[in-house]
This record gives C-alpha cells, sequence and structure tokens, in this order.
C-alpha cells in the first residue's frame, strides 16, 4: 500500500489533502455559518462616521468628487470602497501592512480593540486582508486617525508628512489641479502678484491661460507645477483608497481610536500616573 | 544489469543517444526558468531600496515596488522553480521510467503555455490586476489556464509512470503525489478566498494555501529530485528505504495540516491555531528522519563535498533546510510568534526556505545538467565555484541579518514606541541586507556568463565530433 501507485495517489495526494482540508477549512466555515457574508451597500448603510468622511472629501477636494462620484452619498461610498481594495490589493500595501490587531505584544495598547471574526464577515474582506509583515503599522483601526488631507499627502510623498518614511509614493492617484484652483491659491498666497496679473492681462485670466500660466512659471515655478500633478488634486483611485483608509475601523464604537502612547520623559514627570 | 529484460536495456540505450529524453525541452526549461529568476531578483532589489530609501526608480506607477514585491514572490515560484522543475522532471522521469513522456507535442505545447502563464501573471501585476492572496497574486483570469497547465502537466508524466510495473521508486512516489498536491493546492487558493469564502475561514484557507504551495508543490518534488540525483552521483544507493517511508508518508500527513500557523493569533478558532503548530512541530521531526537517511548515504564519501560541485550544492541546501525547520519548529510556538510575526524574521525564514533551499539545489542540478545538455565540460570551474561561495555567503549573511532585525522590530513594537522608531532602527539591517542581496546577484551574473561560455565552447566543438559523456541510467543505480 505504501509504495504502490494507487496508495500514494488516493491516500497520500488525495486523503491527506482532503482530511487537512476538511479539518483546517471546512470546521472554520462551519463555524462562522451563522455570520453570513455582508455586502458592501450594507457596509456603508448605517456609517456615519464614513459618511462624514466622505463629506469631508467632497468638502476639501469639491471639483475631484464631483468629477469621479458625483453626491457624498452612499452609491459614492459603495463605489469608492469597492475601488479602493482594488487599489489597496494592486499596490501590495497588504504586503507592507496588516489588518489585524493581535491579543499579544502591547497591540491593543497601541492600536485599540483585538480583532474579531464578525469585523471581517464582508464583501471588502474576501480574500481577507490578514496581511503577514508590517514595514508599516496595522491599519484595521487607521480609520479617523488623521485627515483626509493628511492621508493623500502622505500618499502622494509620504516623507513629507512622515520623516524617513519608506513607504513608496503614489503620485498616480493625482490629477494636476485646475486653473481656477490655481488661481484661488495664487490669490491666498501672493495677493500683489495676483492683482499684477491681472492688471497685465485683464479680469478673464482663464481666457489667456497659456500666458497667465507662463507668467506664474517664472514667478512660481512649483506651483505652477501643480497643474500637472498635486497632492491637493486626488483622481479617483486616490479618492477611493483614502474612503477606504478611512472606513477601516470605522465600525466600531470608538472611532477613531488613537494610540495611548506617552513619550517616555512624560512618563517619567509623573511616574505615578 | 544482467537481469533487465531487453526492452529496459533498449530503453537504457536509447537514453545514452539522447533519444528518450527530450533534451532540448530541459535546457529551454532551465534557461527560461534563469530569465525568471533574473526578474525576481531585480524585484527584490528595488523593494530593498525602497526600504532603505535609496529607489531611484520612484514615482512609476509600473515599477512600483509595492507591485513588483508581488512579481519578486510570483517570479520565484512560478518562473524559476517550476520551470525548473519541469526541466528537471523532463530529465528525470523517462529515465525513471525508462518510458518517454506522454506527448512530445503536448511536452513542447506544455511549455509554451506555461511561459505565456508566468509572463502575463508577471504584466498582469505590473498592471495592477494581481489578486489578494499571497504567493496567489495571480491575476484571476489566469487561474483558469495556470490550471489546465497543471493538469496537463500531470497528465503528460503520469502516462509513463502508469505504465511502469511493480513497485515504485521513492522519487516516483513523491512525483505522483506533488501531482496531485499541486492541482488541489492551486484550485483551493487561487479560487475559495476570492469567491466564496470571505473573512477569517477564507484567511484560514489561504493560510493552508500559502503553506501547501511550498509543502505540497515544492517541497516533494525538490525531495524527490534529491533521492534521484544524490544516489547517482554518489554511485551508492539511499541508506535506508524505511526512513525514506517515513519521510514521505510523514511529509503527506503533517504537511498539509500546517497552514493555519501563518495567521497564529488571529480570529481563527484558537484550537485549530494549536492544531497547526502541533502538526509543524511533526513535520520537523519527520524532516530530521530525512536529513538523516541523507546523510547516512554521504557517511564515507565525504571528500564528494569537494570535489563534486553538483553533491556540494546539495548537502549544502540540506543543512540549511535542516536550520530552516529547526527554526521554524520554534517560531511557530504562540511564545515565540509574540515577538517574531510580521518582523523580517519571517522574511529571513522565507528566503531561506525558497533561496537557500530550493534555489540552492536547482543550482546544484543546473550545474549537473548544462555540462551534459550542451556536451561540454563547464567553461570555467572557478566561475563555478563563486557561484557557489557568493550564493551560499549572500543567503547566510542575509538570513542572520534578517533574523537580527526582526527581533528588534518584535521589540520596538512591543515597546510602543513610536513607529517610525521601529524603521529607523532597521535601518542598519536593511542596508546589510541590500549587500547581501547585491552579492546573492553578483553569484548569478557568474553563472549566467558561465552558462553563456559553456554555450559558446558547445557551438564551437560541435563541429568535432561529440565528446563522450556517460549517462547514468536512472534510478536504477538508486537501489531499486
Ligand atoms: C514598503 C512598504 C509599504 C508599502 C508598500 C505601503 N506602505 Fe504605508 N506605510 C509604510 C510605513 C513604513 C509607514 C510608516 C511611516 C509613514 O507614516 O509613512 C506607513 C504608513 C502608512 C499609513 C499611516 C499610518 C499612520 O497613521 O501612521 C497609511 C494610512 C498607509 N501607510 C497606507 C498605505 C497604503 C494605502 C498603501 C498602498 C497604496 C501603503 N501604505 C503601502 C510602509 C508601506
Amino acid at each position: 500500500m505504501f509504495e504502490t501507485k494507487a496508495g500514494v495517489l488516493l491516500i497520500g495526494g488525495l486523503g491527506f489533502f482532503l482530511f487537512a482540508f476538511l479539518s483546517n477549512a471546512v470546521v472554520p466555515i462551519l463555524l462562522y455559518r451563522h455570520m453570513p457574508e455582508q455586502t458592501v451597500q450594507q457596509l456603508v448603510e448605517k456609517n456615519e462616521n464614513l459618511q462624514y468622511q466622505l463629506e469631508d472629501l467632497n468638502v476639501r477636494y469639491p471639483e475631484a468628487f464631483k468629477k469621479y462620484y458625483g453626491e457624498p452619498g452612499q452609491k459614492a461610498a459603495v463605489e469608492a470602497l469597492r475601488l479602493g481594495r482594488e487599489v489597496y490589493i494592486a499596490e501590495g500595501c497588504w504586503h507592507c501592512h496588516s489588518q489585524f490587531v493581535r491579543p499579544v505584544s502591547n497591540e491593543s495598547e497601541r492600536w485599540g480593540k483585538v480583532a474579531s471574526s464578525i469585523e471581517y464577515q464582508n464583501e471588502l474582506q474576501r480574500p481577507v486582508m490578514f496581511g503577514t509583515r508590517r514595514v508599516g503599522p496595522d491599519l484595521s483601526r487607521e480609520g479617523g486617525r488623521r485627515g483626509n488631507d493628511w492621508h493623500a499627502v502622505h500618499f502622494f510623498d509620504p516623507p513629507q508628512v512622515s520623516k524617513g518614511s519608506p513607504m513608496p509614493k503614489y503620485p498616480w492617484f493625482f490629477d494636476g489641479i485646475s486653473f481656477t484652483a490655481l488661481m484661488t491659491r495664487l490669490e491666498k498666497q501672493d495677493p500683489t502678484f495676483a492683482a499684477k496679473l491681472k492688471e497685465d492681462f485683464g479680469d478673464d485670466l482663464a481666457s489667456k491661460q497659456t500666458q497667465v500660466i507662463a507668467a506664474v512659471r517664472k514667478k512660481y515655478p512649483a506651483l505652477a507645477e501643480e497643474l500637472t500633478l498635486s497632492p491637493d488634486a486626488p483622481n479617483k483611485r486616490g479618492l477611493a483608497i483614502i474612503a477606504y483608509i478611512q472606513w477601516l475601523g470605522s465600525w466600531l464604537e470608538e472611532y477613531p481610536d488613537y494610540e495611548r502612547f506617552v513619550p517616555l520623559n512624560e512618563q517619567m514627570q509623573n511616574p505615578l500616573e | 544489469m544482467s537481469e533487465h529484460s531487453s526492452s529496459e536495456s533498449e530503453a537504457v540505450a536509447a537514453i545514452a543517444e539522447g533519444k528518450l529524453v527530450e533534451e532540448r525541452l530541459v535546457l529551454w526549461y532551465f534557461v527560461a526558468a534563469l530569465g525568471y529568476l533574473a526578474i525576481s531578483l531585480a524585484g527584490g532589489l528595488l523593494m530593498a531600496l525602497q526600504l532603505v530609501e535609496w529607489n531611484p526608480l520612484q514615482g512609476s506607477e509600473y515599477l512600483s515596488p509595492g507591485r513588483w514585491r508581488m512579481i519578486h514572490t510570483n517570479a520565484i515560484a512560478y518562473g524559476f522553480i517550476a520551470n525548473a522543475f519541469l526541466g528537471a522532471l523532463h530529465w528525470a522521469v523517462p529515465r525513471l521510467t525508462l518510458k518517454p513522456v506522454g506527448s512530445r507535442a503536448l511536452s513542447y505545447f506544455i511549455f509554451v503555455a506555461w511561459q505565456v502563464v508566468v509572463l502575463s501573471t508577471a504584466v498582469g501585476i505590473m498592471m495592477g490586476q494581481a489578486q489578494g492572496v499571497e504567493w496567489g497574486e495571480t491575476p484571476t483570469w489566469i487561474d483558469p489556464l495556470a490550471l489546465a497547465g497543471l493538469a496537463l502537466v500531470a497528465v503528460n508524466f503520469m502516462i509513463p509512470i502508469a505504465k511502469t510495473k511493480g513497485p515504485l521508486y521513492v522519487t516516483l512516489w513523491y512525483f505522483m503525489a506533488a501531482f496531485v498536491w499541486t492541482f488541489l493546492t492551486y484550485a483551493m487558493g487561487n479560487i475559495m478566498p476570492q469567491y466564496f469564502i470571505p473573512g477569517t475561514s477564507g484567511g484560514a484557507i489561504a493560510g493552508l494555501f500559502i503553506h501547501d504551495l511550498v509543502g505540497l508543490f515544492v517541497t516533494p518534488l525538490a525531495w524527490g529530485l534529491m533521492y534521484y540525483f544524490v544516489p547517482i552521483l554518489l554511485k551508492k544507493p539511499i541508506w535506508s528505504h524505511g526512513l525514506s517511508l517515513v519521510g514521505f508518508w510523514g511529509l503527506a500527513f503533517f504537511y498539509p495540516l500546517n497552514g493555519i500557523h501563518h495567521f497564529l493569533y488571529t480570529p481563527i478558532p484558537m484550537f485549530l491555531q494549536y492544531g497547526a503548530v502541533i502538526a509543524t512541530i511533526a513535520v520537523e521531526l519527520v524532516v530530521t528522519t530525512v536529513i538523516i537517511n541523507f546523510f547516512a548515504t554521504i557517511w564515507g564519501s565525504t571528500r564528494a563535498l569537494i570535489t563534486n560541485l553538483p553533491i556540494r550544492w546539495f548537502y549544502t541546501g540540506m543543512v540549511l533546510y535542516f536550520v530552516t525547520c529547526a527554526q521554524c519548529a520554534m517560531q511557530v510556538t504562540l511564545t515565540f510568534q509574540k515577538l517574531i510575526h510580521f518582523t523580517d524574521w519571517v522574511v529571513g525564514h522565507a528566503h531561506l526556505v525558497m533561496f537557500g533551499v530550493f534555489s540552492i539545489w536547482f543550482f546544484g542540478m543546473m550545474t549537473y545538467l548544462f555540462p551534459r545538455l550542451f556536451r561540454t565540460p563547464w567553461y570555467s570551474r572557478r566561475l563555478c565555484e563563486w557561484h557557489y561561495w557568493l550564493s551560499i555567503g549572500g543567503i547566510i549573511v542575509m538570513f542572520i541579518d534578517l533574523g537580527l532585525a526582526g527581533m528588534f522590530q518584535g521589540y520596538y513594537w512591543a515597546s510602543l514606541r513610536p513607529w517610525d522608531e521601529s524603521v529607523a532602527g532597521s535601518q542598519p539591517f536593511w542596508i546589510i541586507r541590500l549587500f547581501a542581496g547585491l552579492v546573492i546577484i553578483a553569484g548569478q551574473l557568474a553563472f549566467f556568463y558561465n552558462i553563456f561560455m559553456t554555450w559558446r565552447m558547445s557551438r564551437r566543438s560541435a563541429a568535432r565530433p561529440a565528446p563522450q559523456v556517460t549517462y547514468p541510467a536512472g534510478g536504477r543505480v538508486a537501489g531499486a
């Protein structure tokens, strides 16, 4: 039996494989059968935290939001979360970030509530995004911890907001800002120069875009660059990944869940607390 | 070999004339394998540069390190290792069964089809179509093609195996089981978590997949080849047939039960996690018997470790295999997991397995087979030595370095210091890792150059009559 073709193929090949599959895969499936998979639609229905984040995105990036998602309602939320998850997988974020908090190694101190099965019984966790490596921190409680603009700048160029960050840049999550947005920025940054442009080219600057941009480029080359690529103009994928990140943990009561980290020197000032 | 029937001696003669084995295909597979090895090394290098912030290619979507990290692992598993296996199987199976593979045309078709599968996997991942299963990032639309390919491979090699009569040699047990396992594993991992099973139980299946891919596809085929090549090169049979049986059946039973150990401390039910931990420790006991068997085999011929390069590659790989497995038995415990899970320790472990063991074995097989395929001795034995020492030196430094890095990271995180401190603290280790990787790459460049020059020499000497290369008559040497 142990050296025959039938023995090797049927017992070793098929039998033991099936035994492992039954005991290690079918058992948890049966254990969780009373927790059906939720659709994205069901997930966003009562999620006010997520709704708030979408409205915030809409206020901060009105042009882009309108263009790619329309109104910041549930339909937009469903679309953004689905795409956000796709981006998260395509970019390999899950190979540098985990999505579960373990009950050991002080992880609940750092990130919040320990992971539980019910949190993962949904369409966005198929395949589940547990992850096996943390170059960056766990993200399952990331939602609400940072503002949407922080995330935008972080994806555009991580070291700008997090010194020495080895996280890659994602400029392809962004468009350039519009001409109107450029002018608004210029008026805030250098009102005299903006006024001078109007003197030179007339009140309707938009009709003389090329000359105006050339003039701006001379004085503020970095600003003119943003017409092609800017952290202030997340595109469809950019908005989606930010929404997805803000969704993580948004189903919990304690959203956002900040680290209870106290720097050592502050701890030492009141060692008894 | 006087007891062989006349048809068997005819088959042996056919091998010697190069008729039974499609040698051109073996060569093609090896060349394809090395091409993907180069791609994989490039991906690893890119990620290593990214971590130390020296990545010169920042900002390009198609060269994003996140995507190339997935190309790195997929190219090594499906490009390098799978292609090298197919080449080696085309060499070994006809010799062991004394029969040609199922169909020559099918063999060439599979070759082309498999290159299409792997190449589109790499391109698909580069374009952002990865699937969210670790080691199974193959874009979903390729999965059915890959499965069809695996089924054809199994059929093509099972035909000669099915035709042989009487007890089978160890190698063939491993091959046969691996054909079944590889297909089932691939189907399970690429289809169930993607389409049917969400969340925690999907995670359990993904864990089974990660583990079975190494344990039920790579490991059995690789050990099968060791049972084939080692006795031939040492010109003596494997020490103990009984231990071979223990090794095979122990692996077959315990290995598939390990999967969940990749997701310890997740919400997967704790009793399943304990089960996986215990099965893993059992595997290490089984592995010890296999290692004993092989070291008892070489006992008395240890000079071969110096003089015979392929044997040196094989046995170095076995020592590193034992290290990996010993490490595994420790790191799988829940106590160790607290510290090292999610850290570079695991990355070091994975590199030791995939490069330090299996790639090293392939280098041994290739060192043995390229001169036979080209019918020309190596252009430079010296470059072969460089290949060996740079590869081994590089991987050992990388392994120790990443292991240490992992422990530091574990302690940083548990200490609740801000995350960035753990990143800053990892920098020295990541820099050493980068250089260890460059050493490995240098070794492979020496190998590629050596192969190229040997090929050129073979072209030049093709005009002259072919030199005599002796062909050992397959598994018969191995005590069957
Ligand atoms: C090379 C590994 C790597 C990859 C790939 C990666 N990250 Fe990061 N990420 C990091 C590191 C390291 C940090 C911590 C430093 C920092 O804040 O930039 C981080 C930080 C973050 C943070 C901030 C966490 C916090 O609150 O401090 C978010 C959010 C994040 N990453 C999301 C993503 C997303 C989304 C992707 C994929 C598009 C991604 N990361 C890809 C390594 C990575």
